[in-house]
């Protein structure tokens, strides 16, 4: 009986403690930055090394210089496990707390902060995720999602197997085979890749992969191994990444003729061994740890046991794909404070500081991320930027940057975006007009 | 001293019969309800409010159904997932096509579309039991998951395969959509939890709420008394199958916003399914215990070690939370094994005796 009622005693002091705890202010003189991360749960195999690089880039930038502008950045992680329902939670829990932007990380948490931005003014940062059509700033205001989108993403993969087959005439009569995600995020580029197959002759093989069932995909492959197709694009997530190149391995797929979007990390390649070299992925910003800004974080944040990161991440791709967010969003309050002489910013700051971001390549010189990235140039209607994106190449154990830029094609790419956009406000009945005011770039 | 009946005499047999025959136990409930009414929307933070009560509310109107099934009529199932995305989905169906209905209405409504579902799926439950049973639910949750990522109708073919949530209004107050207020969304919540929980007080106490007690305790004797075996076990998929759409199309229109299919998958069933055992099988209050530790229970804990002011990783804090909350199901399961509310039972009947136990 004492065991029960010390439950029950310590279940009322709990709830007592819940709707009682305040929630704790940001201080004034800071910029404060939720990172929304995962590094439990099923996906947390990317997600250590993209919370690492987000906070250890904002950290540095608190050691450094002190924060952006002389203020600091309050850096505060919610942990989301990839799960919408904790998302939701972080987004409640941080919303009081007067946040610059959020990085919800996932693209079932960005879909129901969307309609929320505007109303709670709290810009979204989905960099290269969530709604595609988000692209289009004259209806989402609050969204930013550069720098690129997945139709992009597609129509570059594809650009370059027409480089590599001598000019896309070349893809007629070609067998091309895409493997995705049954989800969502798997299934966006498929109205585009019809599209293509149309426009260019080639044959498309679709190949779903549940879900549930990422860790097996031996029918796929099989079907694969009967359907010979010319070339593999992959647009997968999670386990299912690691798993599709072992079984390509198995069925001794062509590695060199084998495309991932740009999600797929080293440890996914790693697991097939030396079988998985020649395998391609889409990339927009540099790996290695050779940038003065990524040694810069070494010297003032791991160095110093600031943080929990395991030396050995640093430079690894997603890593450095939580450097190149939190660049974005640090760009972005440097940019609010340079556009309204505030110090100490508000979400509405940040949404006209990232409209009007402009990263250029003498300004990346400047923030020691020289030859990281290409430029990001955004602008009211565009909050995307559509920009180049590389191939780099698994040789085995490091990647290694396989072509020059490569443009997206704008003709196929924007027509569809344009719609996705007018079909979602269609279906949201009454979606807000813009009423955002267009900031000239300074 | 407080809590006892001395003096309280039942003049009536309807007075005998009632639900709460004890003054205390209605007085009790009188003031849950207020305070879950008034106080609570009151005095509660928008955290506090669109946290942890509009779930703890929703989930625990799923835990209801699927109770009303596992519970009450002892057919265990796995398809809660799959059912609550049917009202879901059914729901927004309903909204897009005829906008120009109330949303309350088609939340209501939509439970009927699971109800449809869940007696089809309920229809081998004459035939088989048990396990077999169990695997045939699952059946039907792996087939309506896939259903909703493949027939892309049912998300309006949204290209990236979700339902968005649009902005509708009650008594011309938005309700869904961005500018709900949480402490409306809460009592429409409250009001439409509070009404089925009322449903299902009257259901399980009465004729058919005996029926199905009578065929989960042994189904055989149930039908050598003349019950309709397997009218009543379909009878109780209906009914849970309605609780769980209802459940379903509130989750998402009125606390996610927006959802992917994935949100109703396997792992939904099994939290809902979790919540019924270690609330108690066969208790309504049970569901709302259930509920509480189960969803609650980890909110509670980050809060407290928040507020104490301890600087830990929120990894760890997840790490922590998620070995805390095991190790106190399997304590409760162990401490008291027909669940929370068991526990709840035996400290009333402590509190009617108590100071003079002898």
């Amino acid at each position: 009986m004492r065991v029960k009622s010390s439950i029950l005693g310590m279940a009322l002091l709990a709830t007592a403690a819940t709707m009682g705890a305040p929630v704790p202010a940001a201080a004034q003189d800071s910029n404060y930055v939720p990172l929304f991360t995962y590094r439990t749960g099923p996906f947390s195999g990317s997600g250590i090394y993209i919370a690492e690089g987000m906070h250890d880039y904002l950290e540095m930038l608190n050691q450094r210089d002190g924060g952006i502008g002389g203020v600091k950045i309050a850096i505060e992680e919610c942990e989301t496990g990839y799960d919408t329902k904790k998302g939701l939670e972080c987004y409640e829990a941080v919303k009081g707390k007067k946040p610059v932007v959020v990085n919800p990380w996932s693209t079932g948490i960005t879909l129901p902060l969307i309609p929320r931005a505007a109303v709670d003014k709290v810009p979204v940062l989905s960099m290269a995720y969530g709604l595609s059509a988000s692209a289009i700033g004259d209806t989402f205001p609050w969204i930013f999602n550069p720098p690129a989108t997945y139709w992009d993403g597609m129509s570059m993969i594809l650009s370059y197997i027409g480089t590599k087959e001598g000019g896309l005439d070349k893809l007629k009569g070609k067998t091309l085979g895409f493997i995705y995600l049954d989800a969502g995020y798997g299934k966006e580029p498929i109205p585009l890749l019809e599209q293509l197959a149309k426009d260019y002759g080639f044959t498309l093989k679709l190949y779903p992969v549940p879900a549930t069932e990422m860790q097996n995909q031996s029918s796929q492959w099989l079907n694969v191994r009967r359907d010979k197709p010319d070339h593999m694009v992959m647009y997968g997530w999670g386990a299912m990444q690691p798993t599709a190149v072992k079984e390509a391995a198995k069925v001794n797929y062509p590695m060199d003729k084998f495309i991932s979007i740009w999600w797929i990390n080293e440890d996914d390649v790693g697991s097939a061994g030396p079988a998985s070299k020649g395998l391609k992925s889409l990339n927009f910003h540099a790996v290695g740890d050779n940038f003065p800004a990524v040694q810069d974080i070494k010297k003032y944040v791991t160095d110093k046991n600031l943080t929990q990161t395991d030396k050995s991440h640093l430079g690894k791709v997603l890593y450095n794909r939580g450097v190149y967010n939190s660049m974005l969003i640090a760009e972005g309050i440097r940019n609010a404070q340079k556009l309204t002489g505030k110090k100490v910013i508000t979400g509405e700051d940040m949404r006209r500081g990232l409209e009007t971001l402009n990263v250029s390549e003498a300004r990346l010189k400047e923030i020691g991320l020289a030859g990281f990235s290409g430029p990001v140039k955004l602008s009211c209607a565009d909050h995307n930027g559509h920009f180049s994106t590389f191939m780099q190449e698994w040789d085995g154990t490091k990647w290694a940057k396989v072509s020059g830029d490569i443009k997206p094609m704008a003709d196929k790419v924007s027509p569809l975006l344009t719609a996705a956009a007018k079909d979602y406000i269609d279906k949201n009945g009454n979606w807000p007009k813009r009423t955002e005011a267009c900031d000239k770039a300074s | 001293m407080f809590y006892r009946e001395a003096g309280q005499f039942k003049t009536t047999y309807q007075a005998d019969q009632a639900v709460f025959p004890i003054l205390q136990d209605r007085v009790g409930l009188a003031l849950i309800l207020i305070g879950a009414f008034v106080l609570i929307p009151l005095v509660a933070s928008d955290f506090f409010l669109s946290v942890v009560m509009i779930p703890l509310l929703i989930l625990a109107l799923a835990s209801i159904g699927l109770n009303i099934l596992t519970g009450y009529t002892g057919l265990l199932s796995l398809g809660t997932g799959g059912f609550m995305g049917v009202g879901a989905f059914a729901c927004y169906k309903l909204t897009t096509l005829f906008p120009g209905v109330n949303i309350v209405i088609w939340i209501l409504v939509s439970g009927f579309f699971s109800t449809a579902l869940g007696i089809l799926f309920g229809l081998p439950s004459l035939r088989i039991k048990g396990f077999y049973l169990t695997v045939a639910t699952l059946a039907a949750q792996f087939f309506l998951d896939w259903s909703f990522i493949r027939i892309q109708w049912l998300t309006n073919y949204n290209t990236s395969g979700a339902i968005e949530v649009p902005t509708r209004t009650l008594f011309s107050f938005p309700v869904t959509g961005p500018n709900a207020t949480p402490q409306f969304r809460y009592l429409v919540i409250l009001a439409v939890v509070t009404l089925l929980t009322w449903f299902a007080s009257n259901l399980v106490h009465g004729r058919i709420g005996r029926m199905w007690m009578a065929v989960r305790d042994m189904d055989l004797a149930a039908e050598l008394i003349g019950i309709p075996l397997y009218r009543t076990k379909l009878l109780a998929f209906a009914i849970s199958s309605y609780y769980c759409g209802v459940a379903g199309a509130l989750m998402v229109f009125f606390w996610y916003g927006s959802a992917e299919p994935g949100v109703f998958n396997i792992d939904q069933s099994f939290t809902i399914l979790f919540m019924v055992i270690i609330g108690g099988l066969g208790s309504l209050t049970g569901s709302f215990f259930g509920a509480a530790l189960i969803y609650g229970l980890p909110i509670m804990m980050k809060a407290v070690l928040h507020g104490l002011g301890i600087n830990i990783l929120p990894a760890t804090v997840e790490h922590l939370t998620f070995m805390t909350v095991g190790a106190l199901i399997v304590l409760v399961l162990i401490v008291e094994p027909l669940g929370l509310a068991r526990l709840w039972q035996i400290t009333k009947q402590k509190l009617r005796v108590w100071p003079f136990p002898y």
